[in-house]
């Protein structure tokens, strides 16, 4: 435990300075007052250790050990070349890109959105949308018990403000893009986002953490998600960091009566990467969606640690992560599904599949239920597995090589979770970027 | 174009191929037939490559090479097909995808260019069409979801469009409908010529009747007992095996 306090020490720092720069920067009150909060928060708890059962698997203390700055802003912007290629212009209209942690007005593009809806960095939208802000911003995620949770509200500097009006429909994605530029010394973002949709609405939302350079870097991002009365909510985080990044993300959606939420997290990137992802299903006739698609080859190691919590009657939930270990990756899922006892008729399923490609590869997978009512309907299921070696003899015996085979049948597999991706566009640089991260991969011929 | 000499193979210890011999020139169809669990299906594996069965003894000789010292896709390369008798469903593959990789890799082999989008689909608008299948199949997944029939059917037209040398059909007959039977023995027939040889393994004279064949066998726990022309298979519908078990030893000299 001495060990824990003396290694947070660094950040709690951070948190202390971070808070007296924004005094001056004339933060609101109610703010201040959160971040103090969540900055106490975080000196209690310190970062969590492999005793801690929801990190059982995934050891923190190396970036607990590393005295991470915050991440310094070069005044002029980016050139476009540099994060071209992740802008996914042929995908999203509406582009939000922060680099550092910073907004970057230069390179994003903010037109082509229907009247009423407001996209913005949240900066600007403690002037424009401050009772909204006040309302939900850090009201959502929770610092109790989140570390990292209590360590991004201190410290997040700017972030993405998503906000739909009652009845609009956002017909083209919006993207948001958190890129990195590695510093020295190494150096930390805190990306912070806010997405409220109002009743009956509907959006699209691309979120992705992109790594410019290689080098050592700490990104540790919050999503909060308030999902409108029969609102619809199409999410994707795709990560891809580069390889020597630490990459904590949670993401916390809650949902209003009736809301219907799918949200893909796919990750690609980072040495050590961390999902947390907390659907609260608050109101009747809820629909949560929530898929998943993990890399990890090298010494990846990817943690998606799942909480679905039914508190209300009629609402189904649906997991689906499958992750893709090869060389020494590590790939973690454990998924809680939570009943409360009003949660009658509740259905919820859960599936997690692991494909092992490598014998240094390494799964765990950890299904938990806790069901308070009595009128539900909840499965769970895991498959740990290598390539099939039937379906394998079958296609060599087409002509395919042994190398062309187990790329078609690894691709299959993935197929499943990028099939379920609504945007073509999306599904076709998914298809590329996992192809890209197996072996042979290039030279299969994918197209639709 | 093949030679089976003295062939022993074995699953887990147990010994399942006792010592074939069998050859098969070009321009030939040879039917195999016998009793179930007698070792057809292993041979047709054995044949294309299948490695949970361990050679033990003996040589296949394909076109003068060593077989068995070849992968199941250079085997597929140098002209080999397997019609299996349970194809596996491969789902998240699309069949087109498959297919257009299976040609190209043997393209490639045989020094020829990849083909592209436009001449793909016209080889395989042509050959579906030869073998009845629906397109609606080929923008499925391998075999999944297929009935048995369909799944026989994608067999035969996968045959078509690869066009092997040796090609050996596993009871592709068996859950085909009548039509269905034609249309296959039909795609069968259309490969026939003098620089390929057929290999039809069935437990029915009726696929015999659409392909006939020059050679007949039956194969018995691991060996061929007896070899003959078209005629024997009309004498099996007939006479069953029941003669195998009264003096299996009185036929052995017939094999080939
Ligand atoms: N993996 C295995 N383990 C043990 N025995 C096996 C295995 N595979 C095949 N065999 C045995 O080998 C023998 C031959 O099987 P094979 O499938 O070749 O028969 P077959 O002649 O094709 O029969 P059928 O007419 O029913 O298709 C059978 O006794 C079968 O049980
Ligand atoms: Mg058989």
């Amino acid at each position: 435990m001495i060990q824990a306090i003396e290694t947070k020490d660094s950040y709690v720092a951070l948190c202390e300075s971070a808070i007296d720069a924004r005094r001056t920067a004339a933060e609101p009150a109610w703010l201040r007052s959160i971040r103090r909060g969540a900055a106490e928060r975080f000196r209690a708890l310190g970062f969590p250790t492999t005793r801690d059962d929801e990190w059982r698997y995934t050891n923190v203390s190396r970036i607990a050990d590393t005295p991470f700055e915050i991440a310094t802003h070069n005044d002029s912007s980016l050139a476009f070349e540099r994060i071209e290629r992740f802008a996914l212009t042929d995908v999203t209209a509406c582009r939000l890109t922060f680099v550092n942690g910073r907004f970057d007005a230069g390179l994003s593009k903010l037109d082509g959105l229907p009247d009423g809806v407001t996209v913005c960095n949240l900066a600007a939208a403690m002037d424009t949308h401050a009772p909204l802000l006040e309302s939900h911003l850090a009201q959502h995620a929770d610092c109790d018990g989140q570390a990292f949770v209590a360590l991004n509200t201190a410290l997040f500097e700017d972030g993405a403000f998503v906000h739909v009006p009652k009845g609009v429909v956002v017909e083209t994605p919006i993207h948001v893009l958190f890129a990195t530029t590695p510093q020295s010394p190494a150096a930390m973002t805190s990306p912070r986002m806010l997405i409220v949709t109002e009743a009956n609405s509907r959006v699209t939302i691309v979120e992705s953490y992109v790594g410019l350079d290689t080098g050592a870097c700490f990104t540790n991002a919050v999503t909060e998600i308030v999902a409108g009365e029969d609102s619809a909510i199409d999410h994707y985080k795709l990560e891809r960091e580069n390889d020597e990044a630490y990459h904590i993300a949670t993401f916390q959606v809650d949902h209003q009566r009736g809301s219907d939420v799918a949200s893909h997290c796919i990750s690609l990137g980072g040495i050590l990467v961390r999902n947390d992802i907390n659907a609260f299903l608050d109101g009747e006739g809820c629909e949560c969606l929530l898929n998943g698609l993990y890399l990890a080859d090298g010494t990846q190691h990817i943690d998606n640690h799942l909480r679905v919590d039914h508190a209300k009657p009629h609402c189904n939930s649906r997991e689906f992560f499958k992750g893709i270990l090869a060389g020494k990756g590590r790939g973690i899922f454990s998924g809680k599904i939570m009943v409360r006892k009003d949660a009658q008729q509740t259905d919820a399923k859960q599936s997690n599949k692991s494909l092992l490609l490598s014998p240094d590869a390494l799964v765990e997978s950890k299904p938990q239920l806790e069901i308070l009512a009595d009128d539900v309907k909840c499965t769970h299921g895991a498959t740990i597995g290598q390539v099939n070696e039937e379906q394998m003899f079958y296609l060599r015996t087409r002509g395919l090589s042994e190398d062309a085979a187990r790329t078609l049948l690894v691709y299959a597999f993935a197929r499943e979770i990028i099939a379920g991706v609504r945007i073509p566009a999306l599904r076709t640089l998914l298809d590329e970027l996992v192809l890209a991260k197996l072996p042979q991969g290039g030279s299969l011929d994918v197209s639709e | 174009m093949l030679e089976i000499r003295n062939l022993h193979a074995s699953v887990d210890g147990h010994e399942v191929l006792k010592g074939i011999n069998l050859t098969v020139n070009a321009g030939e169809v040879h039917s195999i037939m016998g009793p179930n669990g007698s070792g057809k299906s292993t041979l047709a594996l054995v044949i294309a490559g299948r490695d949970t069965f361990e050679v033990t003894e003996g040589e296949i000789l394909f076109e003068g090479k060593d077989l068995l010292a070849l992968e199941p896709n250079e085997r597929a390369c140098e002209g080999i097909f397997l019609a299996f008798q349970y194809p596996v469903e491969i789902p998240g593959v699309s069949s087109s995808q498959f297919l257009k990789s299976a040609m190209n890799a043997i393209r490639k082999h045989r020094g020829e260019d990849e083909l592209d989008a436009y001449d793909f689909l016209a080889i395989v608008k042509e050959k579906a069409k030869l073998v009845n299948i629906d397109d609606r199949l080929l923008s499925r997944a391998v075999n999944e979801g297929f009935s048995g029939g369909e799944k026989k059917r994608n067999e035969i037209f996968q045959m078509a469009v690869l066009e092997p040398k040796l090609a050996i059909l596993d009871e592709t007959d068996s859950g085909l409908d009548i039509d269905a039977l034609k249309v296959v023995a039909n795609g069968v027939n259309r490969l026939r010529g003098p620089e390929r040889a057929i290999i039809v393994i069935t437990h029915y004279q009726r696929m015999l009747n659409h392909i006939v064949p020059d050679f007949v066998h039956v194969l018995s726990d691991g060996k061929i007992v007896k070899s003959g022309g078209k005629e024997l298979a009309l004498h099996l519908e007939e006479e069953g095996y029941s003669w195998l078990k009264e003096a299996p030893a009185a036929h052995t000299s017939a094999a080939t």
